[in-house]
């Protein structure tokens, strides 16, 4: 198939795997634990599983699957709210299909849909508002949902309803921001990655220039990466090359889709519509300054938070999940305490066992359950050995 | 032969018992099914069991209901799918699919032009199956009680002598053959929806296996596991082998036969082939020995042209199915939890 086998071609990849290799040697000497790369995006986490790519990268190399995934970050509260709007008389509830499995503290869309709620799956917010315009006397509310990836499609389509004066379309906005979140990221102090893989679709909207601090003030090289495995393995190969070489800099692998300076009229949509929150909520990670935006208020008509009273609890995740911990890296996500026992898929206690992004969703769905278990048994002996030895 | 006006629907009065019920009966099911056991109109069908007893020493017995949406799909509709889905679950144990039974719940203001169709559908699925609807049963409920039409079909067959066919017969060295594309089904359902203004070819591959399965089992193939991957698709029924027989699978997704326009559909949506529901693939097991053979019989049937080996079965890891990406990597394909449901981006 074209634009696709191009680049899922296994002899090139075995190439940049023997450059790989042979880059590694000179990395692992002067360190004492294996050297962590983390894919921000969900989308990354997902190819890497999908395609077997863990297994074909050598000793001592680690991927950190990290927050990039908007379905798992969503807090519990904010799962409630939707809900609660979805279950008012008068709304029509459309949103992405992933969003649906989201676990509430109450219950899930796709449980309040069971019960009646109009809970509809759309594949855009073009959808959504198609959906206001053919029914008039009904709220139509869209899940506003993502980075800044999916902000230029919500906001133009905002736009769209505002020219036509439809006005019984509205956002339920739970957009989020990459930086401020990598930030974060870099500045918790149990922090122990080296590199980063930069999200390609984000930065086809924002472009290279928001990621410079992290090569500039933190000093990790970075590299803007597509989604295929082929752009992932050559990105890879890209980090290590810059960490061989005593580099950190913005590197762009996915230059074929990613301009420079980003996308102006998607820049310039998001600006009109949105504005950044204080702070907001994350699942797993706690609340991070401005890392959300919200509507602006010229835009107050269509803001569901605005029109709707919705509930705005905030939910504690639950005390025994580690997710915090696995997004940073600390641990890997089978080490966690719950994962595999209290935490699967079907029922998902933390922010990453929700969508097939989050890591351990993929760690439980494409990885060996019992030999992991193992693993994290045979971790958690040699943990309380050595407390032992300790307190003799 | 029909006094139904064309725009006529489906009443409530249909279901009552009296004379448009019998009506419906008449025009409809006895003239369209067109089986002499349906036209006595006794409360049940008899059939003798000499006839049987000399096809095989077993009979098998299956139902299954159908409730798809849309009722018409590009490659079939849900009366040839009631029927071939309980043909192929017949079929896939070794079985000679003879008679079924047709139960059919009716919406209110059902066409019943519609329902015409989908009749017609049965009897020329069941006709190219070679067998006959003996039986059948109608209910009416109140609109919005049931979407437009439900069908509940059973299915009775008989089991050649010698012949062996369980879930748990895999063993190490094994090889594992499928009839054809995958996912076609589960991608022209998708489509048919008309959620996704796709403009995509694909037909529903919707169609009975038992002439399939025959062949295999005339040319004297010692089938050690089959099944149909229906819901689930091909993933979920080679987890079923592995779990059943306590070994492993590994499947190559290279050797995967898949149409463009379904990988297509998946790349788009995010969705994995592998689970994609089909109506007319078997998945089958056979001795290494028997596997090139028992491919060269698949691809000599309709049906069975775009036959291949996809990949083995190994005594470790017990229980996983081991997938051979493309890209050279490798991961495990476990059962589905829940839905596939589009991802965001």
């Amino acid at each position: 198939m074209k634009y696709v086998d191009e680049f899922r071609d296994p002899e090139k990849a075995r190439r940049l795997q023997q450059r790989i290799e042979a880059v590694m040697p000179k990395l692992r000497k002067d360190r004492g634990r294996p050297l962590q790369i983390m894919e921000f995006c969900g989308g990354h986490t997902h190819t890497l599983f999908r395609y077997g790519i863990e297994q074909m990268l050598p000793e001592g190399l680690e991927m950190v699957h990290g927050p990039g995934c908007p379905v798992c970050v969503l807090p519990m509260g904010r799962v409630d709210d939707c809900v609660a709007l979805a279950e008012r008389p008068d709304v029509v509830f459309t949103t992405f299909g992933d969003a649906m499995r989201v676990p509430g503290s109450r219950k899930s869309l796709l449980q309040a849909k069971a019960e009646g709620a109009d809970v509809r799956m759309v594949y855009s917010p073009l959808d959504a508002l198609e959906q206001a315009r053919r029914n008039p006397d009904r709220q139509v509310i869209f899940f506003a949902l993502g980075f800044e990836t999916t902000m230029p499609s919500t906001a133009l389509t905002v736009l769209q309803a505002k020219n036509e004066g439809i006005r019984n379309f509205s956002l339920f906005c739970n957009h989020i921001t990459t930086v401020p979140t990598i930030k974060a990221v870099l500045d918790s102090p149990d922090m122990q990655i080296d590199a980063f893989l930069a999200p390609g679709h984000v930065s086809m909207v924002v472009g290279e220039q928001p990621f410079q601090f992290i090569a500039a003030d933190y000093g990790k090289p970075i590299v803007i990466t597509g989604f295929e495995p082929l752009d992932i393995l050559q990105s890879i190969y890209m980090v290590l090359r810059q960490l061989a070489e005593g580099r950190s800099e913005v590197e762009n692998q996915y230059q074929r889709i990613v301009p420079k300076n980003g996308n102006d009229a998607g820049l310039q949509a998001i600006a009109e519509v949105f504005e950044l929150r204080e702070y907001f909520e994350w699942r797993g990670l706690g609340s991070i300054d401005h890392s959300g935006v919200r509507m602006r208020d010229a835009f107050a008509d269509y803001d569901a938070e605005r029109k709707f009273t919705i509930p705005n609890l905030k939910i504690a995740d639950p005390k025994a999940c580690q997710c915090g911990e696995v997004i940073k890296g600390v641990i890997r996500p089978w080490e966690c305490k719950v994962f595999g026992d209290a935490c699967t898929p079907q029922t998902p206690m933390g922010a990453l066992m929700v969508s097939s992004e989050g890591a351990c969703a993929a760690y439980y769905n494409f990885g060996n359950l019992p030999d992991l278990l193992r693993l994290r048994e045979q971790k958690d002996r040699r943990k309380s050995a050595s407390t032992g030895a300790d307190a003799a | 032969m029909s006094r139904f006006d064309p725009d006529s629907v489906i009443t409530l009065a249909h279901g009552s018992g009296g004379k448009a019920m019998r009506d419906l009966i008449d025009q409809l099911f006895v003239a369209g099914f067109d089986s002499p056991e349906l036209r006595l109109l006794e409360d049940q069908a008899r059939f003798g069991l000499d006839s049987l007893s000399d096809l095989g020493d077993r009979l098998a017995m299956t139902t299954d209901s159908f409730v798809v949406d849309p009722l018409f799909f590009p490659g079939g509709d849900i009366g040839t799918l009631a029927v071939a889905g309980t043909v192929n679950d017949l079929a896939v144990g070794g079985a000679h699919p003879l008679y079924l039974t047709c139960g059919l719940i009716l919406e209110e203001g059902l066409p019943i032009d519609t329902l015409r169709r989908v009749i017609d559908s049965m009897k020329r699925t069941a006709d190219a199956a070679g067998v006959r609807i003996v039986t059948g049963d109608t209910k009416v409920v109140p609109r919005g009680a049931a979407d437009k039409l439900f069908i509940n079909t059973a299915g009775i067959g008989v089991i050649r002598r010698g012949c062996d066919i369980r879930s748990d017969r895999a063993r190490p060295g094994d090889r594992i053959l499928i009839n054809g594309y995958i996912g076609d089904h589960g991608a022209a359902v998708v489509d048919a929806r008309g959620e996704l203004g796709l403009d995509s070819p694909v037909e529903s591959d919707c169609r009975p296996l038992n002439g399939l399965v025959e062949a295999l089992l005339d040319g004297g193939i010692d089938i050690h596991c089959l099944r149909d991957a229906t819901r689930g698709g091909v993933a979920t029924v080679l987890n079923e082998f592995a779990e059943a027989s306590r070994c492993a699978i590994r499947i190559e997704e290279n050797h995967l036969p898949l149409r463009d326009a379904v990988r297509g559909t998946c790349e788009l949506l995010g969705l994995d082939p592998l689970y994609l529901a089909n109506e007319g693939k078997l998945v089958a097991i056979v001795a290494e020995d028997q596997a090139e053979e028992a491919l060269h019989i698949l691809r000599q049937q309709p049906g069975g042209e775009q036959a291949a080996l996809i990949g083995e079965v190994l005594a470790e890891p017990a229980t996983r199915v081991l997938l051979s990406t493309g890209f050279g990597g490798e991961r495990i394909v476990d059962l589905l939890v829940g839905e596939q449901l589009p991802r965001i981006c």
